[in-house]
Parts: C-alpha cells; sequence; structure tokens
C-alpha cells in the first residue's frame, strides 16, 4: 500500500512523518511543532515526541496504518513501536530514507 | 517480623511503561504485597516487603511507568512525588530500582540518565535479558555501567532469575554508609535537555551493546493481522464477542454451584433455628441477600480474568490504536477504550482506569461516560426480567430473543455512552485542549499465569469484601424496612403491607408511576443505591417470597404474575441509565477531586433514566402492552 510518491524520495529532500503511508522508511531530520495543536503547546508536543525517542537521526518506519482514514499510524522508532495520529506526526520532518533502510538500526 | 530489626530501607521501582516493573515488583515480593491508594488521590500504591541476605526487611513500592519525571497524568505525578520525596505522608525512598527493558533501551536509558539528577542510590536492572539475548542483543554490562555511571544488573522477572544477584547487589550498595546526602538537582527537563539527554543513551547504547536488538518476529507476524485495518477489526469485534459470551456461558456452573450453596446455608439455618423473627433475618435477610450478590463472583472473576490476560499479552494498547478514530468521532481519547471496557466489568476500576489519560478533560469525559457502560451488576437484574417477561422464542432461526434483548440493552449502554460524550464535547468543552494520542505498542508477551492469578485473587477479594459489608448492610436494612413495624393482631393483608418499606415506598411512588413503577419497585430501589445488584434480593424480599429469594426464577415468576410488560421494560430501561451505585460516585468524587462531577454524572443519568423508562412505559402502554 506504499505510495510510490513519497516512496521515490530524494536524498536529503524532507517530507513531514504525517504525510507518509505505510512502508515508508526514513530518518528523522528534524522535529518541528508547527504550532499549538488545540490547546496543547507546541512545546509540550515536542518534549512528548523526544520522550518517545523520536529525535533527530533516529530512524522510522511505518508499519501500520489505522482502520479509518489511515490513522493513527504506528510507526517503528530505532527497536521501539509507537502509535501517534498523523497530526502530531507532521511534526516529525524525515528524509533520506535509502540510507536509513540500509543502517536500520 | 523477627527479632533482628535492622533498620528499614524504602526501595522504589522505577521505570517506562511496559518494562516488566510488576512482574519483578511480584518476583521479589510474592504474595506479601499490599494495594492501597495514595493518601488524597486513587493512584493505586503497591508496596511489598522483601528481607535481603543480610536480613534488612525492605519496603518496596511499586511506581506507576512513566517516560519521565515531568508528570503528565496522576500516575506520573505519584511517581515524581515519591522520587522526589514531595509527599508529605511519606519519606523519600532511600534508594532507586531502575527497570529497563532490555529490548529497549533508549528510552529507558533517557530516563535513568535524567533521574540520575535526583542523587539517591541507584541500581539499573535490565529486565527480560532472556528476550533480549534471544534476539540477539549482545550487552556489555561492565561497559553500560561505566559509561551511565550506574550499577547494572540483569534479571528475568517471570523466572525468578538473578533475583538472588540482584538482592546480593541491594544489599552491597544500600549497605554502604552513604557519605554526604546530596540533594536533587532535578528540574523539569527542556525539549533541549530531553535531546541531549537521547542523545547521552544513544551514545551509551552505541558503546555497550554490539549488537541491536531486531524487531520481534512474532509482534510483527500477530500485527499484520491483529493491526490490519480490515482483519484487525474483525478481530476486536471477535474478541469481545467471545469475552461476552465466556461471561454468560462460562460462568453458569459456578453461579448455579454457589446458588445451590446458599440455598442449602439457608435452608440448614431454617431448620436450626425456632420460626421467627431471628430465622427470617438470618434466612432472608442474611444468607439470601449476601449469596444473591457472591453468585456474581465467577462473571465479574471471567471479565476480569479477560481484561488482566489482554493487558499482560500487550493488546489493550492495540485497540486504542484500531479505535482511536472511531471514539475520536464522539470526542473520546484512543485510550478511553481500555477503562470503558474494564467499565464492563465494573465503572470503578474503569473509573480508576481513565488516569492512564493524560489530559483532564478526556479523562473527566470517560469517567462520565463508563457507568453507561452495562457493568456486571446489571447483569443479574437484565437476566432476571429479561427470563421473566421475554419469550425465549428463536430469531431469524439461531438468534433467541432472550439473548437479543440482552444485547440491544448493551447496545444501548455503548450508543448512549458515545452520544453523551459527544455531546459534552460540543458544550461542555468547546474552548480546551484535544490532547495528543501517543502510546507505545509493546511486543507481545505471554501472560504470567502467577501475576494474573495474584491479581485476580485481589479483586475477589475487593468483591468480596463489598458483598461482606456495603451489600450485607443493605440486606440489613432491607430486611429491617420490610419486616417492621409487625402487622396488629388479625391482619389479613400480607405483613409487609404494614411495614416501613411500604410506607417509604407509597411515598415515593407518585414521582415513579409515570415511568410504571409501583411501591415495591420504588422501595427496591433505595437499597440499589448501594448496589445495583441488591435490587433482585430486595425486589424478593418486599415481595416476601419467604425461603430463598436467591432463587432468580422464583422471584421471576412473582415479578410476571405481578408487573405488566411495559413495566418490566421501562424497568430496564431504568436500569441502563440510573446512578444506581454509590461507590461509583463515590470513586468519581475520589478520582475527581470533589462533588461537581458527582452531582453532575448523578443528575444526568437521572434524568436520562427516568426520560427512558417514561418513554419506554409510554410506548409500551400505547402498543397494548399494559
Amino acid at each position: 500500500m506504499s505510495d510510490p510518491g513519497t516512496r521515490t524520495l530524494e536524498a536529503n529532500q524532507t517530507t513531514p512523518l504525517g504525510l507518509a503511508r505505510r512502508g515508508f522508511c526514513g530518518r528523522v531530520s528534524a522535529i518541528m511543532v508547527g504550532g499549538d495543536h488545540l490547546g496543547v503547546s507546541a512545546n509540550e508536543i515536542e518534549r512528548r515526541l523526544l520522550e518517545f525517542g523520536i529525535v533527530e537521526g533516529a530512524s522510522v518506519q511505518i508499519l501500520h496504518e489505522g482502520p479509518v482514514g489511515r490513522d493513527p499510524i504506528a510507526v517503528r522508532v530505532n527497536g521501539t513501536t509507537i502509535a501517534l495520529r498523523r497530526r502530531e506526526a507532521m511534526a516529525i520532518m524525515v528524509g533520506d530514507h535509502d540510507q536509513a533502510a540500509k543502517t536500520a538500526t | 517480623m523477627t527479632a533482628i530489626e535492622v533498620n528499614d530501607w524504602r526501595i522504589a521501582l522505577v521505570g517506562t511503561p511496559n518494562c516488566g516493573k510488576t512482574a519483578l515488583f511480584n518476583a521479589l515480593t510474592g504474595s506479601r504485597q499490599k494495594v492501597a491508594n495514595y493518601a488524597g488521590v486513587t493512584v493505586e500504591r503497591k508496596s511489598g516487603v522483601l528481607r535481603t541476605a543480610s536480613g534488612h526487611r525492605v519496603d518496596l513500592i511499586d511506581l506507576p511507568g512513566t517516560y519521565s519525571l515531568r508528570g503528565r497524568s496522576p500516575d506520573e505525578d505519584i511517581t515524581r512525588d515519591v522520587i522526589l520525596g514531595k509527599l508529605a505522608s511519606e519519606s523519600p525512598p532511600d534508594f532507586l530500582l531502575c527497570v529497563a527493558d532490555a529490548t529497549n533501551l533508549r528510552v529507558a536509558l533517557r530516563l535513568v540518565i535524567e533521574l540520575k539528577r535526583v542523587h539517591r542510590p541507584m541500581l539499573l536492572v535490565l529486565n527480560m535479558i532472556d528476550i533480549a539475548r534471544r534476539r540477539g542483543v549482545d550487552i556489555d554490562l561492565d561497559k553500560l555501567s561505566a559509561e551511565l555511571g550506574v550499577p547494572v544488573v540483569t534479571s528475568t522477572a517471570v523466572r525468578r532469575g538473578g533475583i538472588d544477584d540482584l538482592l546480593g547487589r541491594i544489599d552491597e550498595i544500600a549497605g554502604k554508609p552513604t557519605a554526604e546526602i546530596i540533594a536533587s538537582d532535578w528540574t523539569v527537563p527542556a525539549a533541549s535537555d530531553l535531546r541531549a539527554a537521547q542523545r547521552e543513551a544513544d551514545r551509551v547504547i552505541r558503546a555497550a551493546v554490539s549488537e541491536p536488538a531486531k524487531p520481534d518476529t512474532w509482534t510483527t507476524r500477530v500485527d499484520a493481522v491483529l493491526l490490519h485495518p480490515v482483519w484487525g477489526m474483525v478481530a476486536l469485534l471477535l474478541l469481545l464477542f467471545v469475552m461476552f459470551q465466556a461471561v454468560f456461558a462460562w460462568a453458569e456452573p459456578a453461579m448455579e454451584l454457589i446458588s445451590q450453596g446458599f440455598d442449602a446455608l439457608g435452608a440448614f439455618s431454617a431448620a436450626m433455628l425456632p420460626d421467627g423473627l431471628l430465622q427470617s433475618f438470618i434466612q432472608n435477610g442474611v444468607i439470601s441477600g449476601v449469596g444473591s450478590v457472591i453468585v456474581f463472583l465467577p462473571q465479574i472473576l471471567i471479565l476480569f480474568l479477560f481484561i488482566l490476560l489482554l493487558e499482560d499479552l500487550g493488546y489493550m494498547a492495540r485497540a486504542a490504536f484500531l479505535m482511536d478514530r472511531i471514539m475520536g468521532g464522539a470526542g473520546l481519547h484512543g485510550r478511553a477504550f481500555i477503562p470503558l471496557l474494564s467499565s464492563f466489568a465494573c465503572a470503578i476500576p474503569g473509573i480508576m482506569a481513565t488516569r492512564v489519560i493524560d489530559n483532564k478533560r478526556d479523562r473527566l469525559t470517560t469517567i462520565m461516560v463508563a457507568p453507561l457502560m452495562t457493568c456486571s451488576a446489571r447483569i443479574p437484574v437484565y437476566t432476571l426480567i429479561i427470563a421473566a417477561f421475554v419469550p425465549n422464542q428463536p430469531v431469524l432461526g439461531v438468534l433467541g430473543l432472550q439473548g437479543l434483548v440482552m444485547f440491544g440493552l448493551y447496545a444501548l449502554g455503548i450508543f448512549s455512552a458515545l452520544a453523551v460524550s459527544f455531546v459534552a464535547n460540543r458544550f461542555f468543552w468547546r474552548d480546551s485542549a484535544t490532547p495528543p494520542f501517543m502510546l507505545e505498542l509493546p511486543d507481545y508477551k505471554l501472560p504470567q499465569l502467577r501475576s494474573v492469578l495474584m491479581n485476580l485473587y485481589q479483586r475477589a477479594m475487593a468483591f468480596l469484601k463489598r458483598a461482606g459489608t456495603t451489600i450485607f448492610s443493605m440486606m440489613v436494612l432491607i430486611w429491617f424496612l420490610a419486616s417492621f413495624p409487625r402487622p396488629p393482631e388479625g391482619a389479613t393483608e400480607p405483613a409487609i403491607d404494614f411495614s416501613l418499606a411500604a410506607m417509604i415506598g407509597r411515598w415515593i411512588e407518585p414521582v415513579l408511576a409515570p415511568i410504571g413503577f409501583n411501591w415495591q419497585i420504588s422501595v427496591a430501589l433505595i437499597p440499589g443505591m448501594a448496589a445495583r445488584e441488591v435490587a433482585v434480593a430486595s425486589l424478593g424480599t418486599v415481595y416476601a417470597i419467604e425461603g430463598g429469594n436467591e432463587a432468580a426464577e422464583q422471584v421471576g415468576q412473582m415479578l410476571a404474575g405481578q408487573w405488566s410488560f411495559a413495566t418490566a421494560l421501562a424497568f430496564l430501561a431504568w436500569y441502563v441509565f440510573a446512578p444506581q451505585c454509590a461507590s461509583t460516585l463515590a470513586v468519581i468524587k475520589r478520582e475527581t477531586g470533589g462533588w461537581r462531577w458527582v452531582l453532575i454524572t448523578f443528575f444526568y443519568m437521572l434524568s436520562m433514566a427516568y426520560l427512558a423508562a417514561f418513554v419506554t412505559y409510554r410506548v409500551a402502554l400505547a402498543l397494548g402492552w399494559g
């Protein structure tokens, strides 16, 4: 079910994880929370993502998509699997997927 | 305990969720544990006692799992407050036992790095080391310890492996005279601190762990089905179906046995005691009253067994994942699925389980609708009325009409819960924050029989204690109300017509008459406030069926002769919504810290109950079922 559009990402190009489809492999290039999410401060969202080990350089892979609207998504972050909504995953900028797939840790 | 009483150590177990902390706690303390609540909040406080080789008595405290000491939910607040020694009622722990899942070190080590700032003696336990080794993880313990600056031991909590070693190390470290006590310099970590700590953790892992964990192939394979957009939902529904089937079908023989046991006990007491007030009190008030409630123990245990197994397996997080968007449509958080599922057993553990929801608004909505889920205490009431009034005829060949009505009542409860939370979201919370849904999907693990049984035992004891106290006293009360004052000499009407119960019932009756309730129902609703299931026994007592009113069938036959079909339906509708359980209201008060939410819940449920019963009764009358 992987989207060819996101699969053929070029190196160094970044995209929000929130737009990626199941099967996507990549590496986190930045955590950039666009703004407060429905009352939760951007800073809080950022800290929560960090607490799950989602930091710059971590490898990510989308394992599953939820049954309604492909949301939420289950993301493997290095060794851990984290479920999160696409809304929050928009803050996770990912790229460089080829290299990440090779050295996935 | 023993004569040689060396000074006690207070040791706190701390770690991320799902790291096997509780399994380690069970392995260390065995059955010598106590479950209570922290003063002022209902966060569960598990503590246990153990003794090290050197004879030290250790008070071990199991803290709620946390990713950081920041405290984002009441559970995590407690973990922080205990570790930092902020609780007025407790001294800070002498020692921190940090538990890390050896297959998932990244997040755990970041927490350890944060915990170092508290400056308490610490020992890191790499739990589930056997699984990690099997998955090819090679950890250099000395190096890990050196890089981290924290002593490290390994353990396999579920097999009690390494426990002696662990106890030895505790002796060694905690026994060292503390040169100086350094005050904690922990501060709330900013994003930059978290980043730095995670980088440091990743550096330590690169230095000490030669082969990182490959994904668990079992988990991957199982999730391919259970998290599949279609098959995952099918599996979830199937699972719920099996669960409720089990609650009704598997519990039957055990319930039969308990019921017969209490019948025999009642008959025995009747034979032993002379006729009169005392005999009536023991047989009708005490034995049959308490028996009519204890009979539901098997159903409650089966439901809890399922919930405990699913939790231990790691399925609950998956269910939350699958249900997040669906529940989100009704304004509920995906995490609310677990508390709401528990509420099918009983709203009390369900409401207590809402502590996993970190956002106040989502938590309050979940607490408010949890009592609408059909709890096991409603089962006897539904079973009784359905058996008495609904013919057991097949529908579409395979389904029974009785089962269908039962299913309808469950569905009505679920539907109303979703509707109420939807409305609450639209009108109450318009401006408040909707928090993110983020949760770890742990690897599947086989549940540990020992810990499941221990948990079930604790649940059973809690239930029996309730039956022995609250329910018992309510039964005594209803027996007293139904028996006094005694009828005058030569009265021809039934004795109960002269009783206090009749007076109270007739006094309430005008309010409840529009929904088709007579005075007997009105009076049975009062003890039903203490525990819903008591209504069955109360109706029995009020209708003065002598000898074994726990035999639901007898009460049922009696009711079938006394009530109209419309009244029976109205009674069922009432029970779907009525806020009829004082313990639930008490838990809401404790969990929300005040009367506000108790009153809101009580009145919205009462209004819905009255309205539903009224509409049901009127419609049934119009259909000619009066």
